[in-house]
């Protein structure tokens, strides 16, 4: 939720209740959050505080079981290979999703921004794929990626001996002994990266898009007054000015990221020894399939509390620049 | 916009959440004083042989008992996955639907009956006679303590190996009896550069599958049910040796098989890209209803190797949960299930056998046919991997170290992960 801002100049017309009396400004606005206040307690707070509740439980089964399991469920879960697996995986797509995704996006941003004719078509092209949902994009890069179908086939009649067998594959690179598992790159999550990124790439140049259109031109051209080249101006002059997009981008993709479910669903499953599986898809199997409940709940909150982590100090950098102004 | 904007908004805001409270507030009252004039079946019954089944059997329904309405609620999603989430939360928010799908076993009985939530159907079996019309295994497999509480509507057999009759043919292979049978065909088969085994574990309850029909060929029926007792330890040096022959097995089997489901590796079969492949007879529906091929002339089966005599029984059934809106609406519906007739409606379309021991095989293919006749003399076994030998939670448990070890292959590890997760499980 964002703070709702009043509105500085304070110039809101005074109101009168149908009795005459005057009603104080502050009520109104407060009666008129208390809805979406109420709805947000209930809804997003208290269930939150729920499903915390319940992961500190030992209800493992359809019979809900209310006594105090302490830590256990936390602490079963981070012995368990699976869930091991599913951090690695985790923080490694992370990583390379936002990487990429930053990278082709500011490109392609820049590339645009030089007013080339028929910015307009490919502006949209690139941003298309943000239309679909996640489990389209996972069912047809699924296809692409099949290894004995999709893009193989084209490879085979190019004449490659061995393709690559896609998100099929279970090396882990360098596959360093950690804990229960290897730790390292799962070479399977590679395609998810491209389809991920194939989505949302677009969404990240748009945003650097707009982002480049607010600086103005004189202060370009005052650098290139200044002997600057044109690299040194992307380098020196924009990069910087485009800081608080690159903030945003961080926060909005990795907040995706943390939480995918639907795309890793729908193209690959847990994958072999759960080269692909994620937090996500291990809390929907745990909670419904397994009826673990209570170690549903725990992976649920772990969930939460990495995406705070992600949150959290921008939140809150965000809040001391408001009290700055 | 003056006053009169901020006073409409506030209006309207409060407005919305009284109407939200009144809607939450009116339904229970509306819905829950049933007439028995409405009956909703809730299942996973959405596939093309399956629903064709549920349809004619409503109709069957309809036919008998004209006042009563039926609600087809079922949920779309292979082996019941999302149907059974969405049963959960209905269930635990005390609003049951008047009789769901549910396997026979400990998918029923260390679940909804564990948690006090079905009413035992004693009274219709008596009632209807069926003590002695369904075999003593299968009702032992919905009761618990004496008491019944579903009615068994089909029967689906879990171990069968199914081939390509012309690949056996080409290459002279029989089909296996035993493992050392199927090791010898699969090396032949492998040498000429055809895929012996195909399997497809994208979803992980499909290698669970082919362990536990593994795990009978080389236990036998009566330490393999043991296993679920807890007689029987699951790091016995017997459950070992069967997990290395599965172990062997897995090296016969298509290198892409975590980017299949079951239906893939069936088809990897049917278009005679690999030779066999270990599923449920639901297959059978998948090759004759969905690919067109013909039984015994196409494709073949026989049971896995060394199953013969023993019957891995899948079983649908429909009880009745406590709390169900039309009680007297629903056990009109499962008498119909119940019967010779709606058990002959249903099965020759969803392509399984009758769970009554006096249907009529004439209604049957050729497969069905032999099938009715095995489960009459078989001893039955309960699928692990379908929910029926141990709680859900065991099951995705066991998945879960099935799946690494298809590709870590470490028996010691696999045995122990499993133990811990049946004593968890059991707990």
């Amino acid at each position: 939720m964002k703070p709702i801002k009043r509105s500085r100049t304070g110039t809101v017309p005074e109101f009168h209740s149908q009795t005459g009396g005057r009603i104080d400004e502050k009520w109104v606005g407060f009666l008129l959050l208390l809805p979406s206040l109420a709805a947000v307690a209930v809804f997003v707070y208290g269930f939150i505080g729920w499903t915390g509740a319940v992961s500190f439980t030992r209800w493992n089964s359809l019979v809900p079981d209310w006594s105090w399991a302490g830590w256990e469920n936390y602490l079963r879960l981070f012995g368990n290979f699976r869930f091991q697996s599913d951090l690695r995986n985790t923080v490694v797509f992370t990583i390379l999703f936002i990487a990429v995704c930053m990278i082709l996006g500011l490109t392609l941003a820049v590339l645009l921004d030089r007013k080339l004719k028929g910015e307009h078509l490919f502006r949209n092209i690139f941003i298309f794929p943000m239309a679909l949902s996640f489990i389209v994009t996972g069912v047809v890069w699924q296809w692409i990626f099949n290894p004995s179908t999709g893009v193989n086939l084209f490879l085979g009649k190019m004449g490659v001996e061995d393709p690559p067998v896609w998100y099929v594959d279970t090396r882990i690179l360098p596959g360093v002994e950690w804990g229960e598992i290897q730790a390292g790159i799962p070479l399977a999550l590679i395609p998810v990266v491209i389809a991920a990124v194939w989505q949302l790439s677009g969404f990240t140049m748009a945003m650097y898009l707009a982002g480049l259109r607010g600086i103005p031109d004189e202060i370009r051209e005052a650098a290139r007054v200044d002997g600057a080249g044109e690299w040194q101006v992307l380098r020196q002059v924009i990069l910087p000015l485009l800081r608080p997009v690159t903030l945003s981008v961080i926060i909005i993709l990795g907040h995706i990221s943390l939480k995918i479910f639907d795309l890793v669903v729908a193209m690959t499953g847990p994958g072999a020894n759960f080269v692909t599986d994620v937090p996500g898809v291990y809390m929907f199997e745990a909670t419904f399939r397994g009826n673990h409940y209570a170690q549903g709940a725990a992976i649920a909150v772990i969930m939460l509390v990495m995406v705070s982590l992600l949150i959290i100090p921008y939140l809150v950098s965000n809040m001391r620049k408001e009290a700055d102004l | 916009m003056g006053k009169g904007f901020r006073w409409v908004s506030l209006a309207l805001s409060l407005a919305l959440v009284w109407t939200v409270t009144a809607c939450g507030g009116s339904t229970p009252e509306g819905d829950s004083a049933g007439d028995n004039k409405e009956v909703e079946i809730f299942s996973w019954w959405t596939g093309a042989g399956e629903e064709a089944g549920l349809k004619a059997l409503i109709k069957l329904f309809a036919k008998e008992n004209p006042e009563i309405k039926v609600k087809n609620a079922a949920v779309a999603g292979g082996a019941g996955t999302n149907a059974k989430a969405a049963l959960a939360t209905r269930m635990q928010g005390n609003d049951p639907p008047d009789t769901f799908q549910v396997h026979g076993g400990s998918e029923l009985n260390d679940s909804w009956v564990a948690a006090g939530k079905m009413e035992p159907l004693n009274g219709l079996y008596e009632e209807q006679g069926w003590k002695n019309k369904f075999p003593s295994e299968l009702i032992d497999l919905v009761s618990k303590d004496g008491k019944i509480y579903s009615v068994p509507v089909n029967i689906h057999r879990g171990n069968v190996l199914w081939y390509n009759k012309k690949i056996f043919e080409e290459n002279g292979v029989e089909p296996p009896k035993t493992f050392d049978d199927f090791f010898q065909a699969a090396d032949q088969l492998k040498k000429k550069g055809i895929i012996p085994l195909a399997l497809g574990d994208k979803e992980l309850w499909t290698a669970t599958h082919l362990l536990e029909t593994v795990l009978l060929g080389k236990l036998g029926p009566e330490n393999y049910n043991q296993l679920w007792t807890g007689e029987l330890a699951l790091d016995d040096p017997k459950v070992k040796d069967a997990v290395k022959t599965f172990k062997k097995m897995l090296t016969y089997t298509n290198k892409d098989h975590a980017a299949r489901n079951w239906q893939d590796a069936a088809q990897m079969v049917a278009k005679g890209d690999a030779a066999m492949n270990v599923m449920g007879d639901w297959a059978k529906g998948y090759f004759t209803t969905d690919l067109k091929l013909k039984p015994n002339k196409d494709f073949g089966w026989v049971p896995t190797p060394e199953t013969e005599g023993s019957f891995m029984v899948i079983t649908d059934t429909f009880g009745l949960p406590k709390g169900a809106k039309n009680p007297e609406a629903t056990k009109e519906f499962l008498k119909v299930l119940g019967s010779v007739e709606g058990q002959d409606t249903f099965n020759p379309l969803k392509g399984s056998i009758p769970a009554r021991v006096d249907a009529n095989p004439d209604k049957y293919d050729e497969y069905g046919k032999e099938t009715i006749e095995a489960f009459k003399h078989s001893k039955l076994t309960p699928s692990l991997a379908h929910g029926s030998a141990a709680p859900e939670g065991f099951v995705t448990g066991t998945n879960q170290a099935v799946n690494s070890f298809v590709t870590q292959g470490n028996i010691d590890a696999f045995v122990k992960t499993l133990k811990q997760h049946f004593k968890q499980a059991k707990k």
